[in-house]
């Protein structure tokens, strides 16, 4: 089941590290970096019924 | 003479020579410069424990304009202590709802859901003049108790000499500068202080590149008494973000974020101003009421602080030692918090009870306060204005989010709301001996309690505690002891858990500083000296 329930600690802090975590890249390096990171997600993820109504959670 | 630097809202303090201006120099214990919410609270706060204060302020009286409006539970709590709560709260603007939009949507709504059993709202809406009228009411009533308290208006310190353990300052008033010594000089002068400038002290810390126009209207609306927050509003020429909250008097606080390339003069034109009101007024009601602008002003403003709070006799509190962005109410609801922190420890210190070190502690404790504020305040203003294409794209994601999913809520951010920081392993507090709650861990501000008709922060009043739950009284020759034999379950659960007893220690701000599963006189002993610094 993908949670769509709030499921992150501090969430201030974890959208602070995010930004910090593009500081300094043009746009395409943002781009690269947002990629990597969703792949790396992926792979944490694993369920491919969950990657798949994330996908769709996204697309609307 | 003294320039009026601003109209009055009140005449509190009007201007009277007194003989000092005639005579040599005299020397006070504390002289606090500013008569504003901190430097008013800590005036009280000392006086009432019996320990002299002078306050000094260039006018006679609370400045025009509502500015600081929103005011936290903590603040009341310690305006309650000080005796000046209760009209606070019945003359404020209790709310409890708010609602973010963007563009014509509503993302969500949130509830504070205060919890039962405190006896002050989570916040109140008020107008800044009133909370100053009312300390001030507190501080004629001290007075008239015998509380050592003078206020003298119109009275604008020009010039200050700091000595290793006393600072003199020049004085200006209508009738000619004279001299004053201070042992101790709290500069609670606000954010471009004087006392700062002139010693040469600076900030570290961001500049937001942004302005905000505030207008203030009354008007009779039947919006509800809720926090309106729009990112992107739909209406015309409103700015990136923009606030409606309601005060008393039937007056509204409505905020524009303008960005920061504007013409300021043509900005503060009243046509102008009119023209982004009405606009805002007629998407609600589709028609435009009939209102009066109450005040306007455009800000900029910085998250910075001095890098030291004291400077040998010199301290510094409020917004003339920190200062953040006005989203999340963490201005003048720290400034007190600031005064509520030195008043004791001046008083201790002046009294004998404990070492000068102890004046120390309220740099430690309270650069750590503003340091937590700034950095709430810093990441509400990165969210509302995002200062790069990928924060700005992560920010469109989450809102474009928040509406159909909750989890991307707690990520939309239009202001933290201002709670008091927690001292956690601070060389003050301690032990932790309980294992108890968390929120009543040591370094906390004490929650307040029901205790049958009356509250828990009442009994433990301005000085030392020992709050005993359960077991048997413990006997204290020197503090005060609040025993309460059988806790209701409310001052179980904020205070015991699965325990049937517990002795807490708890400073005179009502930070909680130790706790223990059963009383021993000797840990008492010991950690009210470590915490007077002993």
């Amino acid at each position: 089941m993908l949670t769509l329930d709030p499921n992150i600690p501090d969430p201030d802090g974890f959208y602070d590290d995010l930004l910090k975590a593009h500081e300094g890249l043009n746009e395409a390096e943002s781009m690269a970096l947002n990629a990597r990171l969703i792949l790396v997600l992926a792979n944490q993820i694993g369920d491919r019924d969950i990657l798949r109504a994330a996908l769709a959670a996204a697309r609307q | 003479m003294v320039a009026e630097r601003y109209k009055t809202a009140f005449t509190l303090y009007p201007y009277e020579k007194v003989s000092a201006q005639d005579a040599a120099p005299v020397r006070h214990p504390v002289v606090i410069v500013g008569g504003g919410p901190v430097g008013l609270a800590l005036a009280l706060d000392l006086g009432q424990k019996g320990t002299p204060a002078l306050v000094l302020d260039d006018h006679e009286g609370a400045g025009l304009g509502s500015k600081a409006i929103c005011f936290a539970k903590r603040t009341l709590d310690i305006a309650h202590r000080l005796g000046a709560g209760v009209p606070m709260v019945d003359k404020g603007v209790v709310w409890n709802v708010g609602r973010v939009f963007h563009g014509e949507r509503q993302l969500f709504e949130f509830d504070l859901l205060p919890e039962d059993g405190h006896r002050n709202p989570a916040f109140i809406n008020l107008q800044q003049p009133y909370f100053e009228q009312y300390l001030v009411q507190a501080i004629r009533a001290a007075q008239a108790e015998g509380a050592p308290i003078e206020i003298r208006g119109r009275n604008s310190a020009v010039g200050i000499d700091v000595h290793e353990d006393y600072a003199t300052l020049d004085v200006e008033t209508p009738d000619g500068p004279y001299q004053i010594e201070a042992d101790y000089l709290i500069a609670c002068d606000g954010a471009r202080s004087p006392i700062r400038t002139m010693m040469g002290l600076d900030f570290d810390g961001r500049v937001f590149e942004d302005n905000f126009l505030i207008a203030d209207v009354r008007m009779k609306a039947d919006f509800p008494t809720e926090r309106w927050f729009w990112f992107e509003p739909p209406f015309k020429d409103s700015g990136q973000s923009a606030l409606l909250h309601k005060q008393p008097d039937d007056v509204w606080r409505i905020d524009f974020q303008l960005g920061w390339d504007i013409d300021r003069d043509a900005e503060m034109q009243e046509d102008r101003i009119r023209r982004r009101v009405d606009a805002m007024l007629s998407s609600q009601t589709g028609t435009v009421p009939e209102y009066e602008l109450v005040w306007t002003s455009i800000y900029t403003f910085q998250c910075r602080r001095m890098k030291e709070f004291r400077h040998g006799p010199v301290f510094f509190a409020g917004d003339s030692a920190h200062q953040v962005s006005p989203f999340g109410a963490r201005g003048a609801n720290s400034g007190v918090q600031d005064a509520d922190n030195l008043a004791w420890k001046l008083d201790a210190v002046l009294k004998g009870r404990a070492p000068k070190s102890l004046l120390d502690s309220y740099h430690t404790e309270r650069a750590y306060g503003a340091d937590e504020n700034i950095l709430n305040s810093s990441r509400a203003t990165d969210f509302m204005t995002p200062k790069n294409t990928v924060s700005r794209l992560f920010r469109d994601a989450v809102l474009g989010l928040a509406k159909q999913h909750s989890f991307a809520r707690p990520l939309v951010n239009s202001g933290r709301l201002s709670v008091p920081c927690v001292y956690d392993g601070f060389p003050h507090f301690g032990p932790d001996a309980l294992d108890g709650p968390y929120a009543t861990r040591p370094g906390a501000a004490c929650p307040d309690a029901p205790l049958g008709s009356e509250y828990m922060l009442d009994r433990l009043g301005s000085d030392f505690s020992i709050l005993a739950l359960g077991g048997d009284a413990p006997h204290h020759d020197r503090i005060n002891v609040v025993h309460i034999r059988d806790p209701e379950p409310t001052v179980r659960r904020r205070f015991l858990g699965d325990h049937t007893r517990a002795i807490y220690l708890i400073r005179p701000d009502q930070h909680i500083v130790a706790r223990w599963p059963d009383f021993d006189a000797s840990a008492v002993e010991a950690a009210l000296l470590k915490t007077l610094g002993q």
